[in-house]
């Protein structure tokens, strides 16, 4: 799977994924997991240097952490669909006895989960102490995080972003979905966050801006100039604009789609815009 | 004649995590040490100065502390956390619930200066709901040790353990009466006096409490059975219920409050095997205050005399 092309239907097929999983039990979180299928796909076919045969520790592979755990759908599907569980498993998210929880979790052993998440704030401390693990053990691979927007209100990311900086944590690179939209309306109502890439820079973190993160070749290209850039003393952070809802009109424009499933007509609308491409789960 | 336990000096329980730190990151590179602005505080100097690459310094920033020591376990590191009990438990609480014991990370949260015995500094850092706290959170072992000797033995043991434990001790110099030879194993009481007449169950550093308290009500005629408890939990039920079944009443000491304590783990074991009189020497749903140690802990109901005095009132309830 290296082709553009190639991953340009596997977007497509993770989106009928979200859509198909959240439907199914009426609940979980669309909205963010669409804006973000390009984001996954490109990471976990393009960048990490990762083993679906999972073990926790991860020793000579890069690391993901999704600290927005809400948007475990499109995580959920871009694990199953680069080889980590079978697909068929996707039909139980959020249901009883499932590994697919409604946040990610380790407690019932999904494999590429190293850490819960749902809690807003905690992914990038977690992302940290694994990094320094890493330079601890001598592996030069490396670590990528992913976070909301709206999740940068809270604290402890700002505590961390210090920490990954004063630290000289160089082999992580972390990712904003930029997508301006949080559960109440649009982050600059909700709480507005001012200069981001001034705060970042200010922090001491070395600042990528891509304004097309649904734009699956301009994700690829950040990631690896992000990636370029590690080894240099300074932690990496990318500012991803997406959209929310990306890839089904109407629930792009609006933070309405945030955590809000279809219902079985808007579910066939948002099949028909995103065809079947490598198969449905 | 009650078991004599003669003290062996007087240190801080707190030196005995420093000592077992720095013993620990001379046989085991894995271990690592972090820290939230507060090194001398948890005597995390010896290591700090032995292994400058393992020792983390976060800064005044718990939070993170918790996540970043959770993120080191991946990839096979034994993080120690260290602050006060109080910003290692309440002010962290959903790091520690998420991070740490929902993912079942392998994080030892190192806490200084539990309880009232921390003195001068007042309410605000005297925790005394941490043990409840930890108790309740699904994959979590609570450690509360007694002396300088057991800390440093818990201290060890810990780090063979896989799994998140939190590990209480304090700032005051306090009597060492455990032998340094002792065992210690999680989740194993000791029972250091033999009694017949009551049961005192303590833990930390109301142990050496019970211990003296044994001593006087065997010179008024009770013959009390001295149980230390160091693993809140999991809970020791066997030590308890074989001694229950012998004396069959029940006082338990702890420096915390009585809303989920060591008390409380008991009676809930009691009431559902083998329903007990209990009295409880504990905090009663009030915060502590600015005092010395030894003030605090009279004023408080936690002396000698108050656990002399609970055992004779739970000895007539039989």
């Amino acid at each position: 799977m290296t082709s553009i092309q190639d991953l340009e239907a596997l977007t497509t097929q993770v989106r009928r994924d979200i859509v198909r999983m959240v439907h199914a039990n009426n609940s979980g979180h669309p909205g963010g997991s669409l804006g973000c299928t390009e984001f996954f796909v490109a990471l976990y076919n393009k960048i990490l240097n990762h083993n679906p045969d999972f073990n926790m520790d991860g020793n000579g592979e890069d690391l993901f952490f999704l600290s927005n755990g809400h948007i475990s759908p499109v995580w959920y599907s871009v694990l199953a669909r680069s080889g980590y569980f079978n697909i068929e498993e996707l039909a139980t998210f959020r249901k009883l006895d499932s590994r697919l929880q409604g946040h990610p979790a380790t407690e019932e052993g999904l494999p590429g989960i190293r850490i819960a998440s749902g809690s807003l704030g905690q992914g990038l401390s977690a992302a940290c102490g694994a990094a320094q693990t890493k330079k601890l053990n001598g592996d030069d691979s490396l670590i990528f995080t992913l976070h909301g927007d709206g999740e940068l209100q809270e604290g402890q990311i700002w505590e961390a972003a210090m920490y990954a900086a004063g630290h000289k944590i160089d082999n992580l690179i972390a990712t904003v979905d930029y997508n301006g939209r949080q559960i109440d309306g649009d982050v600059d109502d909700v709480l507005t966050l001012g200069d981001l890439e001034g705060k970042w820079k200010a922090f001491g973190w070395e600042v990528l801006i891509e304004n097309e993160g649904n734009n699956l070749s301009k994700v690829i290209d950040v990631l690896e100039k992000a990636k370029s850039l590690t080894g240099k003393g300074k932690p990496i952070m990318i500012l991803l604009r997406t959209e929310m809802g990306h890839g089904v009109d109407f629930m792009m424009g609006t933070h309405a789609w945030h955590g809000v499933a279809p219902n079985d007509d808007q579910l066939a609308e948002a099949l028909n815009q995103n065809p079947e491409t490598i198969g449905d789960y | 004649m009650a078991k004599d336990y003669p003290v062996l000096g007087s240190k801080d329980t707190r030196s005995g995590f420093g000592d077992a730190l720095y013993q620990l990151g001379q046989e085991n590179e894995d271990v690592v040490a972090l820290c939230a602005d507060l090194t001398g505080s948890l005597k995390m100097n010896a290591f700090k100065d032995a292994f400058p690459d393992r020792f983390f310094q976060v800064g005044i920033a718990e939070a993170n502390m918790m996540g970043v020591a959770a993120g080191m376990t991946i990839g096979g590191k034994i993080p120690f956390t260290g602050t006060f009990a109080n910003f290692s438990t309440s002010r962290v609480y959903d790091q520690v619930r998420q991070s740490i014991a929902y993912s079942e990370k392998n994080v030892k949260i190192c806490a200084s200066h539990a309880g009232l015995t921390l003195g001068e500094d007042g309410a605000t850092h005297q925790v005394l709901e941490d043990i409840g706290m930890m108790k309740m959170l699904p994959n979590m072992v609570v450690i509360n040790p007694c002396d300088y000797n057991q800390t440093k033995a818990a201290t060890l043991a810990i780090a063979k353990h896989h799994g998140p434990v939190y590990l209480r001790f304090g700032r005051p110099k306090v009597p060492i009466f455990i032998p340094e030879d002792m065992p210690f194993e999680i989740g194993k009481g000791i029972k250091l006096i033999e009694g017949t007449d009551v049961t005192i169950v303590a833990t930390g550093h109301l142990v050496w409490k019970a211990v003296e308290a044994a001593k006087e009500l065997e010179a008024q005629g009770i013959s009390a059975e001295v149980i230390n408890i160091h693993t809140i939990k999991p809970l020791d039920d066997e030590i308890i219920l074989d001694s229950v079944a012998k004396t069959r009443c029940i006082v338990t000491c702890e420096e915390h409050q009585i809303a989920g304590g060591l008390g409380e783990s008991v009676a809930g074991l009691l009431c559902r095997t083998i329903p007990t009189p209990q009295e409880f020497v504990a905090v009663n749903d009030q915060f502590g205050e600015s005092g010395t140690p030894d003030q605090l802990l009279e004023k408080y109901g936690l002396g000698t005399k108050d656990v002399i005095e609970a055992a004779k009132a739970v000895v007539k309830r039989k």
